[in-house]
């Protein structure tokens, strides 16, 4: 019984030690692809011009979660798309101008820059030779050629702004049309099976393959014009900062954002310094970036890993096997427990991050960014499941000449469970608890969807750079975890489960 | 006294036992006879209280039988069942003392009382500090024995407390055993299938067929004056069969059951 106590409290302390927490004046968001991230840099070096304390979370789950983020306060700004803006944020508003588009944000207190110069649209891509050898520099001129092989992603081929409405839009008469995996269809267009891809039209790749990107002469696809958001109150807590901040107005032309994505996804700079290059060749501003050692990096990513997987793993026990037993114990209500435990875990991970995201905030706590509660949330309810079913299949498994037993001495229910039914169902539990902690080391890669850093962040950085040094740097020491989690409990079983127990097992 | 009023039971649509009156006296020792499924174990779970009758009330000296003081009456009934019930997570010693530490007896007390009752069952204290999977099946019986014994009550109620032992165990427990409550001057109540066995311990046997009451009385008088024929088969059937046969528990299994039927049921047991 002591030894129960001890182990709960030093679990609780474990539990709600405090983070080495790093709180900033203005937090800086992007999304999780090149551009985005240098944007991203960008916009925080202009924040450190100012002499204000900045902070970047990078690479964030997806356009919802990002903008939910700026929302509640969570970040202050981030680079964003025109084109999203009405599609994705604004969708079922129809703004038209750039003007509706300011008013509907400012409704939602959301600020809003000029273009910052450059239009990162769909475009129709070819080699540079093949288009001057036949002449082409128009969409439109693509008609006169009807024997031009196209390689398109399955998703423009479907997309309402994609090829079957630029088919028509331009009139179009190519029969070879296929569909191809992004990447390969770069190279395809490079060795000339095909002639005409769609591309992103500030993709590095564009100068890795000296591409030519035609003119939507005709004006088909929708403009996705960068701009900066970022909260209006902003402009009273830190006016210096919005100033700084608008210096991006007009700044990147498309040739320079190419540039930049390039030096990163081609050069293998940082993000960081990219950005710097840039602000400093532009607007003369000079920046240290701090490059860090491989080791430096795993070691504080398996701190932040550490601290999502306590936070989460450890309420979870103390959440999940009361749950197990009253599971155990009241069966129709049983059901109903099981039931919402199974299906948390069929909810997808940045949905669930989307979904808890306002709870978070709405309580006042850190949504986003290191030490997000957000994650260790999801975590958590991940983690419940097989802790609570381990439960309930341990106490529901107990022989019953054992509960008979119990009964027939005289014990009253609560010391039935204690002294008797949980000590015989340990086993069970532990190997529950041994299997959320494996599964949660995995899971706490989903951290870094919201800023909460972890293996996940390099392991997405990776991803996104198909860098796959970057991405081992992330999977090995998870998997390194996982391992050594897995051996911590073997170990604990010794004292967990108790010694009659195994002797019987063994027997 | 002990008084079972109009009890009965049924699970799903199969009667285990039909209503049913007995009046058991203190200081006596009634053996509750009958093959498998008769309904032997379910009137002792009744009388325990672990088993909720369909009908009828228990009365255990005077005071009827309800949720809110079972656990009090259960503290004055000792209880042992075949395979003994042991935990496995608790050494002999504190299986024995459990229900005493739970009262808060003073160590002391503990010792002393756990002292008596290994004297008492022939068991050397040294083998109190073992685990269950670490004794014999005489061994664990005994500490079982002492478990239902700690606490003194006046009632015992044993569920073929030997039928999963050995013969030469057997034979030597049971000589143990009506030793044991003829000195303690406990009220017993047995059961078993083993007519020799209730021949050994019983006052007064009490013979079931199919959850009915056949026949209460004295060997002799079930002998002598059987009230139904199947009195007679039933004794002449085990009279037929030499002793160290049908101290074999199998002895009554239906035919059919093989040994290798009893295999699933060990794996749901088994707790992981």
């Amino acid at each position: 019984m002591i030894r129960t106590i001890a182990i709960v409290g030093v679990l609780v302390l474990l539990a709600f030690a405090p983070l080495s927490m790093r709180s900033a004046g203005i937090r800086i968001g992007s999304k999780k692809f090149t551009e985005s991230v240098v944007l991203g840099e960008m916009i925080n070096i202009l924040c450190a011009d100012t002499g204000i304390d900045s902070v970047h979370y990078r690479e964030l789950g997806g356009t919802q979660l990002v903008y939910q983020a700026l929302l509640q306060g969570e970040i202050d700004a981030y680079p964003e798309y025109t084109g999203t803006i009405t599609e994705e944020i604004l969708s079922g508003r129809k703004v038209g101008s750039l003007e509706e588009m300011r008013l509907a944000l400012a409704e939602q207190g959301v600020g809003v820059s000029k273009p910052i110069g450059f239009n990162n649209t769909y475009a129709l891509a070819m080699n540079r030779a093949r288009a001057r050898e036949l002449g082409i520099e128009r969409v439109s001129d693509l008609s006169r050629y009807p024997d031009l092989a196209f390689g398109f992603s399955s998703e423009f081929l479907n997309r309402e702004d994609g090829w079957p409405n630029l088919r028509k839009h331009y009139d179009l008469p190519q029969q070879r049309v296929a569909g191809l995996d992004h990447d390969i269809a770069y190279r395809q267009l490079k060795n000339g099976s095909i002639d005409v891809m769609e591309a992103y039209s500030t993709d590095a790749k564009i100068d890795v393959y000296d591409l030519k990107l035609l003119e939507d002469d005709r004006a088909f696809f929708p403009r996705y014009d960068a701009v900066v958001l970022y909260r209006q109150n902003l402009k009273t807590r830190a006016p210096e900062v919005i100033e700084s901040i608008l210096r991006l107005e007009n700044l990147v032309n498309a040739e320079a954002m190419i540039s930049s994505n390039s030096r990163v996804e081609v050069d293998r700079i940082s993000e960081g310094r990219a950005a710097a290059e840039f602000l400093e060749n532009t607007l003369g501003i000079e920046s240290e970036v701090a490059d860090t050692s491989r080791w430096q990096r795993i070691a504080t990513r398996t701190g932040e890993h550490l601290d999502l997987v306590r936070r989460s793993l450890i309420p979870a026990i103390l959440l999940a096997i009361p749950l197990g037993i009253v599971a155990a114990k009241r069966p129709r209500f049983g059901q109903g427990i099981l039931g919402i435990v199974g299906v948390v875990q069929t909810i997808p991970s940045l949905a669930l991050l989307v979904i808890l995201m306002p709870l978070v905030a709405w309580l006042g706590l850190n949504s986003i960014g290191l030490g997000s509660t957000t994650a260790v949330t999801a975590l958590l309810l991940y983690s419940l499941l097989p802790i609570v079913r381990n439960t309930h299949t341990g106490l529901r498994g107990i022989s019953p000449e054992y509960s008979e037993a119990a009964l027939a001495i005289g014990l009253p229910p609560w010391d039935r469970l204690v002294r008797i039914e949980l000590p015989l169902a340990a086993p069970s539990i532990l190997s529950g608890v041994k299997t959320a902690a494996v599964l949660n080391v995995g899971f706490a890669t989903l951290g870094a969807l919201i800023g909460a850093g972890g293996y996940g962040q390099p392991i997405i950085t990776g991803i996104r750079l198909n860098d796959t040094a970057l991405i081992l740097e992330g999977a090995v020491p998870a998997a390194v975890l996982a391992l050594l989690v897995q051996a911590g409990f073997d170990l604990g079983e010794k004292w967990v489960v108790p010694r009659g127990l195994r002797l019987q097992a063994n027997s | 006294m002990l008084e079972l009023c109009n009890v009965s039971k049924r699970y799903g649509g199969v009667v285990a036992l039909e209503p049913t009156t007995l009046q058991l006296s203190s200081g006596r020792t009634y053996v509750l006879l009958g093959t498998s499924g008769c309904g032997k174990s379910t009137l002792l779970k009744i009388a325990l209280g672990l088993t909720e009758p369909d009908s009828g009330t228990v009365r255990f000296e005077g005071q009827t039988l309800q949720p809110d003081n079972v656990l009090q009456i259960r503290k004055r009934i000792g209880y042992v069942i075949q395979s003994g019930g042991l935990f496995p997570h608790l050494t002999a010693r504190k299986n024995v003392s459990l229900i005493a530490d739970f009262l808060n007896w003073s160590t002391t007390k503990i010792r002393n009382r756990i002292e008596e009752l290994s004297a008492l069952t022939q068991l050397p204290e040294s083998t109190l500090d073992r685990y269950p999977a670490q004794l014999s099946g005489g061994q664990q019986q005994r500490v079982a024995l002492m478990r239902a014994l700690m606490l003194d009550p006046d009632w015992m109620l044993l569920d073929e407390p030997l039928g999963a032992l050995d013969p030469m165990i057997r034979s030597d427990l049971q000589n143990d055993l009506s030793g044991i409550f003829r000195s303690l001057q406990k009220s017993v109540v047995l059961v078993t299938h083993d007519l020799h066995e209730a021949a050994h311990f019983g006052d007064e046997i009490i013979l079931l067929r199919e959850g009915r009451l056949v026949q209460a009385g004295t060997m002799q008088e079930l002998i002598d004056h059987p009230s139904d024929p199947f009195v007679t088969r039933f004794i002449q059937a085990q009279q037929g069969i030499s002793p160290s046969d049908h101290s074999n528990s199998n002895f009554d299994r239906p035919e059919f059951t093989r040994p290798d039927d009893s295999q699933p049921e060990r794996g749901e047991r088994g707790v992981q």
